[in-house]
């Protein structure tokens, strides 16, 4: 399947663009972050402490070991800093 | 819809024009950029669109039901804000002051570390460090 990949905030950054399409066969969450890594130092930095990220799949925060079939679209941030 | 995003300031009183009518009481926050003796040139604030809409709307949602809230507003801002300017706000109306106040707080708690927003600090050097998370929000959330 074919999902749209966001980054946002630091991760933006590390990664060098707010999203991607990726194509996958991963089934959790975390299975997509390994293939992610392999793709590119920019990407394994970024992706290198999953303490500091944080979880979207379809715009509900989720967690690593989350089921990602069907998802749609799949976003990683850093712990949110809102008000 | 009673929660926003927007780039543009909002004035308190329009927005509590009409707001909570045959209520109680009425509680509003709003929150404003620091200016950190003078350190901070302006706040940068990156959102998620599309969730972060649907998270407000969920935590308003929430907070009405577990506070039996009359009528309830959140407005966040994002974009760069200068020291002095407006954040964001939140208000809930109530027919007795209590469930306004933790209404308020409540959603305050939820905002800061489970809405998809994200400051960066620009100081007169340039664009500095991404705001950290800070336990003491995490733990807040607790209490509910």
């Amino acid at each position: 399947m074919v999902v749209d990949v966001l980054y946002f905030a630091w991760l933006r950054e590390r990664i060098g663009q707010p999203r991607e399409k990726v194509e996958t066969e991963a089934a959790t969450v975390r299975e997509l972050v390994a293939q992610l890594s392999a793709m590119d130092d920019w990407h394994a930095s970024a992706l290198s402490d999953l303490s500091a990220v944080r979880v979207a799949v379809d715009q509900e925060l989720a967690d690593l070991d989350a089921p990602i079939a069907g998802a749609r679209e799949i976003a990683f941030f850093p712990p949110m800093t809102g008000g | 819809m009673p929660a926003r995003v927007q780039l543009d300031p909002f004035d308190l009183g329009t927005e509590l024009s009409g707001f909570g009518t045959g209520a109680g009481a009425v509680v509003t926050f709003t929150g404003l950029v620091r200016d950190e003796d003078g350190r901070l040139v302006a706040l940068e604030i990156e959102h998620y669109p599309g969730m972060t809409e649907k998270a407000l709307q969920a935590f308003g949602d929430k907070a009405a039901e577990r506070f039996g809230l009359s009528d309830w507003k959140i407005i966040h801002r994002h974009g760069r804000l200068e020291p002095g300017e407006q954040i964001m706000m939140v208000a809930t109306a109530s027919r007795h002051r209590a469930a306004a106040f933790e209404g308020a707080e409540y959603l305050m708690d939820w905002l800061k570390s489970r809405a998809p927003f994200w400051k960066r600090e620009i100081t007169p050097d340039g664009p500095g460090e991404w705001v950290e998370a800070i336990q003491s929000d995490e733990d807040a959330l607790s209490r509910w």
